[in-house]
């Protein structure tokens, strides 16, 4: 099972780029704070959806013990029937540290609308030139 | 059968992404960001990635989206591009 010969593995790649692609577009071409911000969580997803793209195999299950309650012996387990669980539990922090690193970015966003009134970043940096000249 | 689905939750979730970059309603972008999200978490569990997406569903399309809001309300609704 090769890198990215998984189970969607061409498909899945044209995708996560397509959305990467996306995300950088909407960072740098936007203007707007919020939309920055957008594009930066579509860009994260993008490579949460390329890691987890590496994990799967064709024709393989979840990553649970079919038989895990019966007999008393560990049953034996072939591991091309189950998905990779290693990348999938790895994606499961980046998700939750990402929502953390939206929640800062959302707090600064408030603190910069208090201050200037304004989330444009053109307009913003006029204000911040008007500010540092004066 | 699986590929197929997979190609259409990728366009799907492709054409949400287009449509939460472009959009010039702030509001309209969030809520078209969750959809993404939850075109994402359809995607992972036909990848056989569960944890990841009942944890999207919750993390990602619930929370994301309640701290988007709840900015997007305090500050400006429009943008200009």
């Amino acid at each position: 099972m090769g890198l990215i010969e998984g189970a969607a593995g061409q498909l899945n790649t044209v995708g996560y780029i397509v959305l990467m692609m996306i995300g950088i577009y909407a960072m740098t071409g936007k203007s707007n704070l919020v939309k920055k911000l957008v594009g930066m969580n579509i860009f994260q997803w993008s490579i949460i959806l390329f890691v987890v793209s590496l994990s799967a195999k064709r024709d393989a299950s979840i990553p649970i013990v079919l038989d895990g309650h019966g007999g008393g012996a560990a049953p034996v387990l072939d591991a091309a029937q189950y998905a990779n669980p290693l990348p999938q539990v790895l994606m499961l922090t980046a998700i939750v540290v990402g929502v953390a690193i939206t929640g800062v970015a959302l707090a600064l966003l408030l603190r910069i609308h208090r201050q200037f009134g304004t989330l444009e970043e053109n307009e913003l940096l006029e204000r911040l030139d008007a500010s540092s000249g004066s | 059968m699986i590929g197929s689905l997979d190609v259409v939750l990728l366009v799907l979730s492709v054409v949400c992404a287009v449509a939460a970059v472009q959009v010039r309603d702030l509001l309209a972008s969030v809520v078209l960001l969750a959809a993404f999200s939850l075109f994402m978490c359809l995607l992972w569990t036909e990848l056989g990635a569960v944890d990841v997406a009942f944890t999207e569903a919750a993390v990602g399309a619930g929370v994301t989206t309640v701290l988007f809001v709840i900015t997007v309300y305090k500050t400006d609704r429009v943008s200009r591009d």
